[in-house]
């Protein structure tokens, strides 16, 4: 049993990590946090660096969440490795984090946000900024 | 006063309004291969060389100078911000520029970063301006033999002193000047290496050699380290400098330009020395020692300012003598010969307004890179996150499509792929690129050379050192090849004391030094400039 959150380092993501820690401590579950990148790029400012995961664990400590931070660099979409960790810790709570998203920007990128809701087999909790 | 003529219809051909349109397409190119690393001036120019054979030569070779300064301006943004030097004359800007943005300084380091390379660059073109005449009038008065030496010169030095294994380095000279030699004897056209491959009869094109070895190979090469840990910048707004700022910077913009320039227009100075020097100087100047290490601004604006003034300085033997030191300045002199033009010291006297126009581009891209890069450096840190398979996608299909248009002869995808998978192992094993690239453009006119004072002393062997200046230049070769092994047991000698140098880039920033460490096992650079950089801490 777990909450599985996907987590940027954006208001979005910062909203859904807050609410799953709620969730998590609520429920006394293992809280999972997602962070990852394609790896495809040089740069990926969603991606946190070492500096920032050790500042997030300690956060969790001081919450005191039971608490995993997975940053898997495989090439996959983030929408894969979230659900990926979902089926793994058979999570009973999907978090993520939703974006203002322009109807042109839907057409031409993929919204990983809409893969898990569909995709995934846990409920999904959708958060706003 | 006749210069000054000169340069004012440079300037008034520079000027139209087509030509300023390509200067600009220079400059935001530039900048863009400047800022991503591993994608190089060197890369640009050859990729783009196919694509110029229909514009006029002047309106190619503007832009080809936008592209060459931009690379430099485009190289300390990263720098700066990623602490991921794209080349190795920016290591240092690397080293104290990071430390800055950490600090929460980015702004004011890209600031002087952007003026110091201005300042640099437009007085580094003004003393070409000044010494290219004269280099040229000296120049015209030497013999076949002396042109040989100084050659012979130029190719040792490249190898010997740039790059960090001298026998990695004469192994990439030795493949460099081999495919020179493909083709036929110029003399008695006899045939040279074709393996019976009436293709090849010809020679090979050097836009199809250079296109293989910058473009085919790195992309290779990186298709080949694609997936790692992302990096993530420092965010910044617009450069800026206070008055402090600028107090602190002007001195060494100046110092930096005067150890750069010099040091470009030897056949063999490269970037890298000056700006090492630029830094112990500033740091052994400045008011505020203790801020080395942890971000002084000195450190950024004179290393910056000498790397600038190195790459005018580069021109001034490459316009004056026909003489390419660094890989861009090899692509463009090939790109001479595309045109159909002949390097060397008559340039200056059979296409006066060619070469003008192109000087005066250089200080109308300079300030054209000042207006692009001041306002919108953090725009191009943005470039950083451009998903690399599509860029080297990009960079494979131009490729490929300019080597083919080369001949329209499906044979050059051969030699293509062929070159291209000899470039990836090259970079692979560690070999400098530089030395084959120089190999290649000056072995076939160094023969042309020897052959000549062969012929002048009918085939008298000491017919190469008929000339007294020839002497002395095969003197400088000998002490050039020696002075290492000398200075290595010296040392060894005294009991291997760490030099200054090593001090400053080992024993001051211990931090700086391992993230080079880092991004080295990440690849993340091209291999040559991070075996250059590694080497400059080593060496010296």
């Amino acid at each position: 049993m777990s909450v599985v959150v996907g987590y940027i380092p954006t208001p979005e993501g910062e909203a859904a990590l807050e609410r799953a820690i709620r969730e998590a401590r609520s429920g006394g579950t293992l809280l999972v946090v997602v962070n990852t990148s394609r790896g495809d790029a040089l740069v990926d400012q969603r991606f946190i660096q070492q500096q920032q995961a050790e500042n997030l664990a300690r956060r969790l400590e001081a919450e005191g969440v039971e608490h995993l931070l997975l940053q898997p660099l495989r090439g996959h979409d983030p929408a894969e490795e979230v659900l990926e960790a979902a089926r793994e810790h058979h999570a009973d709570l999907v978090v993520i984090g939703l974006r203002r998203r322009s109807p042109v920007g839907k057409l031409i990128l993929g919204s990983t946000a809409q893969r898990i809701l569909l995709q995934a087999e846990a409920p999904v909790l959708a958060v706003k900024a | 006063m006749e210069t000054l003529n000169l340069l004012m219809q440079g300037f008034a051909t520079a000027a139209t309004p087509m030509n300023l349109l390509f200067a600009l397409v220079g400059v935001v190119l530039g900048t863009a291969v400047g800022v991503l690393p591993g994608i190089g001036p060197a890369m640009a120019v050859a990729l783009l060389l196919p694509v110029t054979y229909n514009l006029e030569p002047t309106s190619a070779f503007i832009m080809f100078a936008g592209i060459y300064y931009g690379g430099m301006y485009g190289g300390s943004t990263t720098s700066i911000l990623l602490n991921t030097p794209g080349e190795s004359a920016t290591v240092i800007t690397a080293i104290e520029g990071h430390k800055m943005a950490k600090a929460g300084r980015a702004a004011q380091a890209l600031a002087t970063a952007a003026i110091g390379s201005f300042v640099a660059g437009t007085i580094g073109t003004a003393l070409l301006v000044a010494f290219a005449p004269l280099v040229v009038k000296f120049a015209v008065s030497l013999g076949a033999p002396t042109y040989l030496a100084i050659m012979v010169l130029a190719l040792i030095a490249v190898t010997a002193v740039l790059g960090s294994s001298k026998l990695r380095g004469f192994a990439s000279l030795g493949i460099g000047l081999a495919i020179g030699l493909i083709g036929l004897d110029p003399v008695s056209g006899q045939q040279r290496l074709i393996f019976g491959q009436p293709l090849l009869i010809d020679g090979l094109d050097i836009v199809v050699v250079a296109v293989a070895i910058f473009a085919v190979g790195e992309a290779l090469w990186t298709a080949a380290h694609l997936r790692r840990k992302p990096m993530s910048t420092i965010p910044v707004g617009r450069p800026w400098m206070g008055r402090q700022d600028w107090k602190r910077s002007w001195k060494p913009w100046l110092r930096g330009t005067a150890y750069g320039f010099p040091f470009g227009a030897l056949p063999a100075g490269g970037a890298e020395i000056p700006t090492f020097l630029s830094y112990i100087t500033e740091k052994k100047l400045s008011k505020h020692p203790e801020e080395f290490g942890h971000g002084a601004i000195e450190g950024v604006a004179g290393p910056e300012a000498a790397n600038n003034a190195s790459a005018a300085g580069t021109l001034t033997p490459m316009l004056a003598l026909g003489l390419p030191t660094n890989a861009t300045a090899a692509v463009m002199l090939a790109a001479f010969i595309q045109f159909g033009i002949q390097p060397g010291p008559l340039l200056f006297e059979k296409e006066p307004d060619l070469v003008w126009a192109l000087i005066a581009s250089l200080f109308i891209g300079n300030t054209l890179l000042l207006l692009v890069n001041l306002p919108l450096a953090p725009m191009w840190a943005k470039l950083l996150r451009l998903p690399r398979p599509y860029l080297y996608a990009g960079i494979l299909f131009f490729a490929t499509l300019g080597a083919y248009a080369v001949n329209l002869q499906a044979f050059d995808l051969v030699i293509l792929l062929v070159l291209g998978s000899l470039g990836f192992a090259m970079r692979r094993y560690g070999l400098p690129v530089l030395p084959l690239i120089i190999g290649l453009i000056l072995g076939p006119r160094a023969e042309e050379q020897l052959r000549q004072s062969l012929q002048l002393s009918g085939g008298e062997i000491s017919g190469l050192w008929s000339e007294p200046l020839a002497i002395v230049i095969y003197c400088i070769v000998v002490v050039v090849l020696l002075l290492p092994l000398i200075i290595a047991l010296v040392r060894k000698a005294r009991g291997g004391r760490p030099s200054t140098l090593e001090e400053v880039t080992m024993g001051a920033t211990p931090e700086a030094a391992e993230h080079h460490a880092v991004h080295r096992s990440a690849g993340t650079r091209n291999p040559q400039d991070t075996e250059n950089a590694t080497e400059n801490k080593e060496k010296v």
